[in-house]
C-alpha cells in the first residue's frame, strides 16, 4: 500500500448499501426544508427522492418523506442528526423491503398519439390505478401511483406509445394496520 | 394598554433577564438602533473588538472559562460573515454562543441591499439553530429560546438575525418569570440498568481505562469533582483528550497524559491494549483514534455522551449511556458505593498487572526531548512557564499548531475551565481573542496565550482591544519563524519540501507590542528565560513575549497517519536508540 501523505486516515472498506425511507415530522416554518436538505448535502448523505407538504394546519406540521441510501451505520447517523434539528419532532425510519409499510409515488404521463396508443398506455398501466386527467383527440394526461422502480420501468416501456413528458413526485409512506408511528 | 418597547429595548431586556454581563461586538449600519440603546443598560458591558472574528473567539474564551454563554453582536453583511469562523469553531468544540446580527430592513431583504447577505443561510451549517426575526412580536421568545438552545444538551452556537426595522418596531415585553416556563427536555436517557451493566463491565475488567473529553468540562465543575471520585474509587488509569484536559489533575499518578496523535506513549498503548474502554464525554475524533480498523481491538467499549448522534458515529460501542456526564457519574459512584464492591481493593490485584505494564510504557518517557543550553527548546519554554505559573490559578489559551501540542503535553492542568484551545476546527488565531474573553471573565487571574508567531498574526489586532479595556493578557509566542506543524509534516511526509511554510518577513514583536501600547519582552537563550517569564508575570499590562525557539524542533511522540495507537513515532532520542536495535525501522 502506498504511504499516506495525508494528515487524515485512508478510507476503510465501505459496507453494504441499503435503501431506507425516512419520514420526518417538522414545524412548517421558514427554511426548515433547507435545514433538512442542508444536513444531507453537508454530511455527504444521498437523497434519492423527497416529498414534502403540510399535513396539519392547526399544529403547523409538515411531513417530509426522504428516500436515501447508505450503510446501516450511515442511515442510523442520518436519523440521529435529523433528530437534533430544532424544528424536527420525530423521525421514522423504514427499510424499503419493509412489508408493513406502504410506499407510493405518483407520476403524470403525457401521451401524444391516436386513441389506440392511449388505450395501449392505459392497458400497460392497469396495475397502477391509471386515471385520465385530460384527453384530446391526439393526446392524454394519465396519472398513476406505483413504486419507484415500477414507474422507472413503465416510463421506459411507454416511450414507444408516444410518451413525451413525465412528472413524478417523491415517495410517500404510511404504515399498514391501525397503528401509527410514534 | 401595556407599555410598548422597541425591538432594541426588548433585546436588552432579554439580555438582562439572561444575566448577560458582557457582549463582544462591533457596530455597523444595521445594528445602530441596538447600539443606541446600549447606554440605557449599565449592567450589560459592551467590549469593542477590532474584527468580528475576534468578538466570536473572545466570547468563546469567555464561555469556556466561565461556563456561561458568550454573547456576540455584529452588523449585517461583512459583520456576519466575519464571525462565521468563530461560530464554526464553537460548533465543533461545543461552546455556547449567542450571536445577534443586524440585518437590512425587512422590505430590502432579497434585493442585494448595501451590506446585505443571507446570514441565516450562511450560518445554518455552523450553528445549532438560527432565526431570522420578521416580526417584533416574536423577538422576545426567539432571544430566550436562543439562549436555551445554546446552553442545553450538547452546547453550541446559535444566531439571531434582526432586521433594522424590527429593532425600531414596538411590542410588549412580558417578564420571563411571568412567561410560561419553557419546558426543558430532560436530556438523560439512561436508566439504572445501564449503570448496572457498566459496573458489571468494570468489575470484570482486568485492563480498564477511562478516556475522558470536553463533555466533562461542559457538564460543569461538579462533573470534574465526581470524575476524580470515580477514578479514585476504581483505581483505573485515565487519559484525556485535548479538550478534556483539566477535568482530572494533570500531575496525578493515575493520569496517563493526553492521548491521540500527539498523546503520550503510555496513554495510546493503554488505549490499544485495554479490555475495557470507558469514554466519558469524548467523541472518538480522528486525531484520537488513529486507524479506525485497528482502534482498541480487544476492548469492550462504553460511551457516555449527552449527544445520541455521537454514539456509534465512528466507533461501534458495546454499551451506550446517553446523558449528562454529571448525572451518569453520579449514578455510577452511588451504585458502586451502595453495592460496596470496593473496587479499589478487590480490583487492585486484578489490575495490578495492567499498572505494571503501564509503568513499563511510562519508562519510555515519550515527552522527553533533547534540551540545549544554547537555544531555547519550545518544550522547555512551556515547562518553565508551567513551573513559574503553577502556584497561581492560571488560565491558558492557545493558537493552533506545534505550540498547541507542546502546551497540551507539558502544561499540567488541575482544574477544568483553565484550558481554552481550538480542537475540532483547529483555528489559527483563536488564542489571542480567546484570552481577551477569559481575562474579562476572570479579571484578577493570570491569562496566558501560548502562541505561535504565524497563528497570532492572524488576530493580532485584538491586542488593541486588550489595551483599551486594561486586560493584562500575556501572549507567549514560541517563535520559530515557521508554520511549525506544516513544516513538520513537510519534513516527515513531503521530502522536506518546505513549501511556503517559512515566514520571510516577521514584525519585530517587541516593537509591535510597544506600538499597541503594551509591553514587549524578548528571550533568546535558555539562561534568561526564567527571568523574562517572571518579568512577564509581574507586569500588570498586556504583554507580547517573543520567545525565540529552535526552528527545527518537531512535536513528538506522534501517530503517523493511517497507523494504529501502538505504532507511535517517538522523539529523536528514542529513534536513535531504536536504530541500533533495528526495532525503530518498523515504526517509521
Amino acid at each position: 500500500m502506498a504511504k499516506s501523505k495525508s494528515a487524515y486516515s485512508i478510507p476503510s472498506k465501505i459496507g453494504k448499501l441499503e435503501t431506507h425511507i425516512l419520514v420526518v415530522w417538522v414545524d412548517n416554518e421558514a427554511s426548515v426544508l433547507s435545514r433538512v436538505v442542508g444536513l444531507f448535502s453537508g454530511r455527504g448523505y444521498n437523497i434519492e427522492s423527497l416529498a414534502v407538504a403540510e399535513v396539519d394546519q392547526k399544529e403547523n406540521l409538515s411531513r417530509i418523506t426522504i428516500v436515501t441510501t447508505g450503510t446501516p451505520e450511515v442511515i442510523k447517523q442520518i436519523v440521529l442528526q435529523l433528530k437534533k434539528l430544532v424544528p424536527v419532532h420525530k423521525v421514522a425510519n423504514f427499510k424499503r423491503e419493509d412489508k408493513n409499510v406502504i410506499f407510493k409515488e405518483m407520476a403524470l404521463f403525457k401521451i401524444v398519439g391516436n386513441s389506440s396508443k392511449i388505450k395501449k398506455t392505459l392497458n400497460a398501466c392497469k396495475k397502477f390505478n391509471p386515471v385520465i386527467l385530460d384527453q384530446t383527440n391526439k393526446s392524454a394526461v394519465i396519472q398513476i401511483t406505483a413504486m419507484r422502480r415500477e414507474i422507472d420501468k413503465i416510463t421506459k416501456n411507454l416511450k414507444s406509445h408516444g410518451l413525451i413528458s413525465v412528472s413524478r413526485t417523491g415517495a410517500v409512506a404510511m404504515t399498514r394496520g391501525a397503528g401509527i408511528f410514534n | 394598554m401595556p407599555k410598548l418597547y422597541t425591538g432594541a429595548e426588548i433585546l436588552f431586556k432579554c439580555l438582562e433577564e439572561q444575566k448577560v454581563k458582557h457582549i463582544f461586538g462591533y457596530p455597523g449600519g444595521a445594528v445602530l438602533p441596538i447600539y443606541d440603546e446600549l447606554k440605557n443598560h449599565s449592567s450589560v458591558k459592551h467590549i469593542l473588538v477590532r474584527h468580528e472574528q475576534g468578538a466570536g473567539h473572545a466570547a468563546e474564551g469567555y464561555a469556556r472559562s466561565s461556563g456561561k454563554p458568550g454573547v456576540v453582536l455584529v452588523t449585517s453583511g461583512p459583520g456576519a460573515t466575519n464571525v462565521v469562523t468563530a461560530l464554526t469553531d464553537a460548533y465543533m468544540d461545543s461552546v455556547p454562543l449567542v450571536c445577534i446580527s443586524g440585518q437590512v430592513p425587512t422590505h430590502l431583504i432579497g434585493t442585494d441591499a448595501f451590506q446585505e447577505c443571507d446570514t441565516t443561510g450562511i450560518t445554518r451549517p455552523c450553528t445549532k439553530h438560527n432565526w431570522l426575526v420578521k416580526d417584533v412580536k416574536d423577538l422576545q421568545r426567539t432571544i430566550h429560546q436562543a439562549f436555551e438552545v445554546a446552553t442545553t444538551g450538547r452546547p453550541g452556537p446559535v444566531l439571531v438575525d434582526i432586521p433594522k426595522d424590527i429593532q425600531f418596531a414596538k411590542a410588549k415585553y412580558v417578564s420571563l418569570k411571568k412567561e410560561k416556563k419553557i419546558k426543558i427536555k430532560n436530556k438523560n436517557r439512561f436508566n439504572q440498568k445501564d449503570i448496572d451493566q457498566l459496573i458489571e463491565l468494570m468489575n470484570k475488567a482486568s485492563k480498564p481505562i477511562f478516556y475522558t473529553g470536553g463533555g466533562v468540562v461542559n457538564s460543569g465543575p461538579k462533573a470534574s469533582e465526581l470524575l476524580r471520585e470515580l477514578v479514585a474509587l476504581t483505581g483505573f488509569p485515565i487519559t484525556s483528550t485535548l479538550q478534556g484536559l483539566g477535568s482530572y489533575p494533570g500531575d496525578d499518578n493515575q493520569f496517563l497524559g493526553m492521548l491521540g496523535m500527539h498523546g503520550t506513549y503510555e496513554a495510546n498503548n493503554a488505549m490499544h491494549d485495554c479490555d475495557l474502554l470507558i469514554n466519558i464525554g469524548a467523541r472518538f475524533d480522528d486525531r484520537i483514534t488513529g486507524k479506525i480498523d485497528e482502534f482498541s481491538p480487544k476492548s469492550k467499549k462504553v460511551h457516555i455522551d449527552i449527544d445520541p448522534s455521537s454514539i456509534n458515529k465512528i466507533i461501534k460501542v458495546d454499551l451506550a449511556i446517553v446523558g449528562d456526564v454529571t448525572d451518569v457519574i453520579n449514578s455510577t459512584t452511588k451504585t458502586l458505593k451502595k453495592k460496596n464492591l470496593n473496587l479499589e481493593k478487590s480490583n487492585k490485584q486484578k489490575i495490578s498487572k495492567w499498572w505494571q505494564q503501564i509503568q513499563k510504557w511510562r519508562t519510555k518517557q515519550s515527552l522527553n526531548f533533547i534540551n540545549s543550553d544554547k537555544i531555547i527548546k519550545p518544550q522547555y519554554a512551556v515547562q518553565r512557564l508551567y513551573e513559574l505559573t503553577k502556584n497561581q490559578d492560571t488560565f491558558i489559551t492557545t493558537e493552533v499548531g506545534q505550540h498547541q501540542m507542546w502546551a497540551a503535553q507539558h502544561y499540567k492542568f488541575n482544574k477544568p475551565n483553565r484550558w481554552m484551545t481550538s480542537g475540532g476546527l483547529g483555528t489559527m488565531g483563536y488564542g489571542l481573542p480567546a484570552a481577551v474573553g477569559v481575562q474579562l471573565a476572570h479579571p484578577k487571574k493570570l491569562v496566558v496565550d501560548i502562541a505561535g508567531e504565524a497563528s497570532v498574526l492572524m488576530t493580532m489586532q485584538e491586542m488593541s482591544t486588550a489595551v483599551q479595556y486594561n486586560l493584562p493578557i500575556k501572549i507567549f509566542i514560541l517563535n520559530n519563524q515557521y508554520m511549525g506543524m506544516v513544516r513538520q509534516w513537510q519534513e516527515l511526509l513531503h521530502e522536506k519540501n518546505y513549501s511556503e511554510s517559512y515566514t520571510e518577513a516577521l514584525p519585530d514583536f517587541v516593537k509591535l507590542a510597544e506600538a499597541y501600547g503594551c509591553v514587549g519582552i524578548r528571550a533568546k537563550n535558555p539562561d534568561e528565560l526564567d527571568e523574562k517569564i517572571q518579568e512577564m508575570i509581574n507586569v500588570d499590562k498586556p504583554v507580547i513575549f517573543d520567545c525565540h525557539v529552535d526552528q527545527a524542533e518537531n512535536c513528538f511522540p506522534m501517530i503517523p497517519s493511517g497507523k494504529p495507537h501502538n505504532q507511535m513515532l517517538l522523539g529523536p532520542k528514542d529513534q536513535e536508540e531504536n536504530k541500533i536495535t533495528g526495532k525503530g525501522k518498523a515504526l517509521v
